[in-house]
């Protein structure tokens, strides 16, 4: 008896779940409305089925508890009960079924007039393409990609002359324009999701996926990796901005296309040494660093890496936290460099600095540290040497002062919150895994030790 | 009985004379349980081999495939597989009469047809990688090794069990002793035979 | 003409002699069964910590510091394949299905005793290796248990040293081991039955597990060419599986693989796993009904048939896994109407074992709570079913804690739940005592509520679109802070129903010697595996003379016999003359 009203109770229980419950499916925010339709309409049938078939064997429960003296029908069968019951099942499989294909049918028929762009997916970042003028995108080969053409571009294309790319996990897209998302992966599988937009798609090396939508709500939603790939799958995060076509075109222009990015000249190391001078008065005259200043080490640091901070120091993602007191001293000094160009050139100049180690100013449990660092060490290379493809600084033989002071930043979402900040999240999840003081001096004790 | 009728008897109900079903006539065993075993077991050989045939066909379709150019000594190879098979029927047969010394010579010989076979295989291994043909060349030589491979383990696997029965002859098993193991060796044989042809045929014509 | 006992044909019993022959290096069927259900049991409970600490993580996320994402996802690995492979497959088939068969069929053991013996130390092998991995550098596979290239043999991966390459041998003897096992337990099925038990007179138990064996067979060869073929990729440098990729920033030989093909082979296999877990289940629960309903189950031929029609259609419904795997979409439009067409024997299959229910005599035992909580999960999860079946419907769904919450509920809980009904209802036979009724009453409610508890809330994580396998959720512009609640509370009910497993284990032991006698036929039920002379029964079964067979499994509360039940070793005139 307990028994039957227990399930009695799971089933009022589950449908008032369900009516309480805050959590359902997001607000659409594309046209895949009948997405939603058929979710709904199979949410109904079986619910109606749950409810119908539980309180009927709960109900079957008390009715039929064992009695003494009782004995139970004998029926081995009843064919005519048996056949309307599958009848009755196969006209509700069939009510979900054909909605579901003919919805289906859409997804699969790209509308002739979308516009195409690529989302091209690595461990564990998005970068994005955009035809450019011509409409066309430029045919690319893995065997090409390099640090300097990440998107694998063919150098020969003419029509890829002028796509636009985009490295960066942000990407926009126009209000109310259908576009064909052209789906490609760099190392292994990933998958392009987007809550609010329904539809998803896995990213896999090897071949071109797609999907297709309208977005037809403006505003910022998350771009997730949702086919595991690797230790920092749950850190693979981006942005899609929907936005009015104008602000989007003036958003598009502001990229360099594929011509402009590989015609780019490297920095000039002479014309550096002078910007240098400023710098010199706190990172020191070899870029050794000064810890009394708080000014790292930055001889050895990669190119690439200095050049993203300094950019992000310039537009305030970095250096404009209230309690970032060190970073609030660097973003005035980044503003001295006014263009990409002086950027380029004071960095050429740090590159011919020598890279001398700095000495060791932190102590902690080596062991332990190593424990963590392999982790890190997926990202950051074994040695600490950091990986460019991955977005990933080096760390050995830096200031590791410096090091505690970020990882410390990050864990107090000092650093990495700005929502153009593309990878700080990575690091604030990553950090999260330092649980106190002592985790983050074993950890940069170890990778002294590098 | 036939399967139909079977499954679609009403179990609860008494049986027609009331009397035992028997589920084999005249109670005896229809085949040993040995050769069901087999079957089934052949079922699920031949569900790998599809599966890598399936495999290959469908990695067939990226533009790196380079088909490799098959030995000629791979026709060798397949006629002493026929041999062997033949040699095994032949030695079936001989359990049937008192004849051991048939028995012995037809164990010898498919024993040696199966080695030499097994030998030839290699052989072919070998020519292909004089001739630069590794496994990480090419998916289409890789899948060359690996079939062959496996099939070699398989042809191997069953020529333990020949060569055990083989064994107790010579110490003086009687032919019915041996006719099961005989038996079920033979349909192997023929069986690894027709998987070889199938892939075989499929390695030529593509 | 002289009556040749079939099941005695050609099987000789190698009567045991010393301890070890009797218990260790047996080759009787029930020991074996019993070695295998300990050996799957005991893997099954290093896989209940891992997700313990899995829990941990989601629930309270970086409190604890030995979960690391590195750990994280080798845990997740970890627990699915144990759990699907080594605990669920290995206990049904090798475990119950090893016991129950030859019983049920009425013959002395099975078919090839010493293959049988093989088979469970091939397994155990397999189990010790996969064990290994743990302790290698780099430690197991962190790949998730599907174990999809090129992820699973690059760094980026935990486990991509070692742990791979143990996790695909350990699969690949497990497949060997089940082979020799699965042989054995069809041929036994259908070579030994003893006299008078026709097909249509077996139990639906043998008919579930050797349905389940059959797929088993026919889907494992898939899993094992996929094994290899990544192996060879990852070992030699071939490129089966793996394109033209970077791994680090670093171009690699690779070039031309194809990572869609392992899917298909990988859910060739995986599918019918599925219902390789799922039919024993399936038949078991059908006769747990029917003894404890005292009522015959309802509609026995459809429910053989739906069993042979579930497991045909399991082989053609595969890529329903792959419907955003970046396939040919035109896929999609098959695969969806195989799905819910297999919907369709599924629902029969509930639908009489509720109208079992209907007009019976329910003894509320520990088994029976169990068979009917696996029906009421058991629908929960069929249904959830048909939003992921429905290709269109997956977009959204796939890939989040709905298909997490959907899978648990239908291959997770329910089987479990099964296996549960099954311990507490086989028990007296294998040991001649019962076990504790009050412990098992505890040990279901908070085992049925806790879990329901757990997975149900989970379906909405998933409609709200929280990703599966994400070490920690961080900030995102959809998920609210009430999810890292519900996450604190299905972690809490977790642990909950995790440490009540303690008291089914003590159960299980202390029973051994203190559980009340349970006679032979504690359950008063018909089919032969409970009219041995001895319970436990002995090596060999059956005494001198085995049994025969008048009449079908399930002869409850016929009308006109004195007791509500007839076993089926008692002959039609000896009930008809009671009825006189």
């Amino acid at each position: 008896m307990a028994f039957a009203v227990a399930l009695i109770l799971l089933v009022i229980g589950s449908v008032a779940f369900h009516f309480l419950s805050p959590w359902w499916l997001t607000p659409l925010a594309s046209n895949w409305g009948a997405i939603d339709f058929t979710i709904n309409l199979t949410f109904w049938v079986t619910g109606i089925v749950f409810v119908a078939v539980n309180l009927f064997m709960a109900y079957a429960v008390i009715r039929y508890r064992h009695k003494d003296g009782v004995r139970a029908h004998y029926e081995p069968e009843n064919a005519k009960l048996e056949n309307w019951l599958i009848g009755i099942t196969t006209v509700g499989v069939v009510a979900m079924l054909a909605p579901g294909l003919f919805v289906w049918a859409q997804f699969v028929e790209v509308p002739e007039d979308a516009t195409e762009f690529e989302v091209v997916g690595q461990q564990w970042h998005w970068s994005f393409r955009f035809p450019g003028e011509d409409g066309v995108m430029g045919t690319t080969d893995a065997r090409l990609m390099t640090n300097e053409n990440p998107f694998g571009m063919n150098p020969e294309d003419p029509n890829g002359q002028d796509d636009v790319l985009i490295f960066n996990s942000e990407v926009h897209l126009p209000l109310d324009v259908p576009v064909k998302v052209l789906l490609r992966a760099k190392d292994v599988i990933h998958n392009f999701a987007v809550p609010q937009f329904r539809v998803k798609m896995d990213m896999v090396p090897g071949l071109v996926s797609y999907v297709w939508l309208t977005p037809t709500r403006s505003g910022t939603f998350d771009i997730l990796c949702m086919e595991l790939c690797g230790i920092a799958h749950f850190t693979m995060r981006g942005k899609v901005v929907v936005e009015t076509q104008e602000k989007f075109d003036a958003w598009l222009a502001g990229h360099p296309t594929y011509a402009e990015h590989a015609a780019k000249l490297p920095g000039d190391p002479e014309a550096g040494r002078a910007l240098y001078a400023i710098c010199s008065a706190c990172h020191g005259v070899q870029g050794e660093g000064n810890a009394a200043l708080n000014s790292p080490k930055i001889a050895g640091q990669g190119a690439w890496y200095m050049k993203r901070q300094i950019q992000y120091y310039r537009s305030g993602v970095r250096g404009s936290h209230p309690d970032d007191i060190y970073g609030r001293q660097m973003a005035p000094m980044a503003l001295t460099l006014t263009n990409e160009a002086a950027i380029d050139n004071v960095i050429a100049y740090v590159q011919t600095l020598p890279d001398n180690a700095p000495e060791a100013t932190v102590e902690g449990d080596v062991e332990h540290g190593e424990r963590i660092f392999r982790v890190c060490a997926n990202c950051h290379g074994h040695d600490g040497m950091g990986i460019q493809a991955l977005n990933a600084p080096r760390q050995a033989g830096m200031s590791d002062w410096y090091l505690v002071t970020q990882l410390k930043n990050f864990k107090a979402r000092i650093r990495g919150s700005h929502e153009k900040d593309m990878y700080g999240i990575q690091m604030q999840l990553m950090a999260d895994i330092l649980h106190d003081d002592e985790d983050i001096n074993d950890l940069v004790a170890y990778v002294n030790t590098l | 009985m036939n399967i139909f009728r079977a499954l679609t008897q009403k179990p609860w109900l008494p049986d027609e004379d009331d009397s035992i079903v028997e589920i084999h006539p005249d109670g005896a065993v229809v085949l040993h349980s040995a050769k069901i075993a087999l079957r089934i077991f052949l079922a699920v050989v031949a569900t790998l081999f599809s599966l890598f045939m399936a495999a290959y066909y469908v990695r067939m379709e990226v533009p790196d495939w380079r088909p490799l150019a098959e030995p000629g000594l791979l026709w060798v190879n397949t006629g002493v597989l026929f041999l062997a098979s033949v040699a095994l029927q032949w030695t079936r047969q001989a359990t049937y009469g008192e004849n051991l010394t048939q028995i012995k010579l037809g164990l010898l010989a498919g024993m040696t047809l199966t080695l030499a076979f097994l030998g030839g295989q290699l052989w072919v291994w070998q020519q292909l990688m004089a001739d630069g043909y590794y496994a990480v060349g090419n998916p289409a030589n890789a899948f060359f090794y690996l079939i062959t491979a496996l099939h070699g383990v398989h042809i191997a696997g069953g020529l333990f069990v020949w060569i055990r029965t083989a064994t107790r002859v010579w110490r003086g098993a009687e032919a019915y002793q041996i006719r099961l193991s005989v038996e079920l060796c033979t349909v192997y044989w023929h069986f690894l035979l027709l998987v070889w042809l199938a892939v075989f045929w499929v390695l030529l014509s593509t | 003409m002289a009556y040749v006992a079939i099941a005695d044909q050609g099987q000789e019993l190698h009567d045991p002699q010393s301890f070890i022959t009797k218990y260790i290096w047996s080759q009787d069927h029930k020991v074996i069964a019993i070695q295998y259900s300990i050996t799957a049991i005991a893997v099954g409970l290093v896989a209940l910590v891992l997700s313990g600490m899995m829990r941990l993580q989601l629930g309270f996320p970086n409190s604890f510091s030995f979960i690391d994402p590195q750990s994280y996802y080798q845990f997740v690995t970890m627990h699915g394949m144990i759990m699907v492979i080594y605990l669920l497959t290995a206990l049904f088939l090798g475990g119950f299905g090893n016991y129950l068969i030859p019983l049920m069929c009425g013959a002395r053991d099975m078919v090839f005793p010493y293959m049988n013996m093989m088979s469970y130390w091939i397994y155990l092998v397999s189990v010790l290796v996969l064990m290994a991995s743990f302790f290698v550098p780099g430690g197991p596979t962190g790949a998730g248990w599907t174990l999809y290239p090129p992820q699973a043999i690059l760094p980026g991966t935990p486990g991509a040293d070692g742990g791979i390459v143990l996790m695909l041998v350990s699969l690949a003897l497990f497949i060997v081991a089940f082979t020799m096992g699965g042989l054995n337990y069809v041929t036994t099925a259908l070579q030994a039955r003893t006299r008078g038990m026709t097909l249509m007179r077996l139990p639906l138990t043998v008919w579930g597990i050797v349905m389940a064996t059959i797929l088993g067979l026919l889907a494992f060869p898939a899993l094992l060419v996929s094994a290899i073929m990544m192996l060879l990729d990852r070992t030699l440098g071939t490129s089966f599986f793996m394109p033209a990729i970077l791994s680090m920033g670093n171009q690699l030989d690779y070039n031309g693989g194809s990572p869609v093909l392992f899917q298909h082979l990988f859910w060739f296999f995986g599918h019918p796993e599925v219902y390789i877990v799922a039919l024993p289940a399936f038949g078991i629960v059908s006769d747990l009904l029917s003894v404890h309903a005292r009522k015959n189950i309802f509609g026995y031929r459809m429910m053989v048939w739906a069993i042979i029609a579930i497991g045909g259609l399991s082989f053609v419904v595969w890529a329903h896994h792959m419907y955003v795997s970046g396939m040919h979409p035109y896929f999609g439009f098959f695969f969806a109407t195989t799905t819910l067409i297999i919907a369709v024997p599924t629902a029969i299959k509930v639908y009489n074992w509720v109208l079992t229910l209907w007009k019976g005599n329910i003894r509320l035992n520990v088994p029976m709570l169990f068979a009917i909580g696996f029906v009421f999960t058991f629908i929960n999860g069929g249904l959830t079913g048909l939003f992921l079946g429905n290709v269109v419907v997956d977009l959204p769904l796939s890939d989040t804690y709905f298909v997490v919450a959907h899978f648990h509920m239908v291959m997770g809980v329910s089987p479990i739940l099964v296996v549960f009904g099954a311990i507490y209802h086989w028990y007296p036979k294998m040991t001649g005592r019962m076990l504790n009724e009050t412990l098992g009453k505890i040990h279901f409610w908070v085992t049925f509520l806790g879990t329901y508890a757990i997975y149900y809330p989970m379906h909405y994580l998933g409609f709200l679109g929280l990703p599966r396998r994400y070490y920690a959720l961080g900030d995102t512009s959809f998920i609210p802070d009430s999810v890292a609640t519900l996450n604190a509370s299905i972690t809490v009910a977790a642990l909950i129903v995790g440490v009540v497993q303690i008291l089914f284990i003590y159960n299980l032991i202390v029973s051994l010697r203190k559980g009340k006698p349970s006679g032979g036929n504690p359950w008063q039920a018909t089919t032969l595996e409970w009219q041995t002379p001895q319970t436990p029964p002995v090596h060999g079964n059956w005494g001198p003379t085995l049994p025969v067979v008048h009449r079908w499994a399930y002869d409850y509360s016929v009308p006109g016999a004195e007791e509500d039940f007839v076993p089926q070793n008692v002959p039609r005139d000896v009930v008809a003359s009671e009825a006189d």
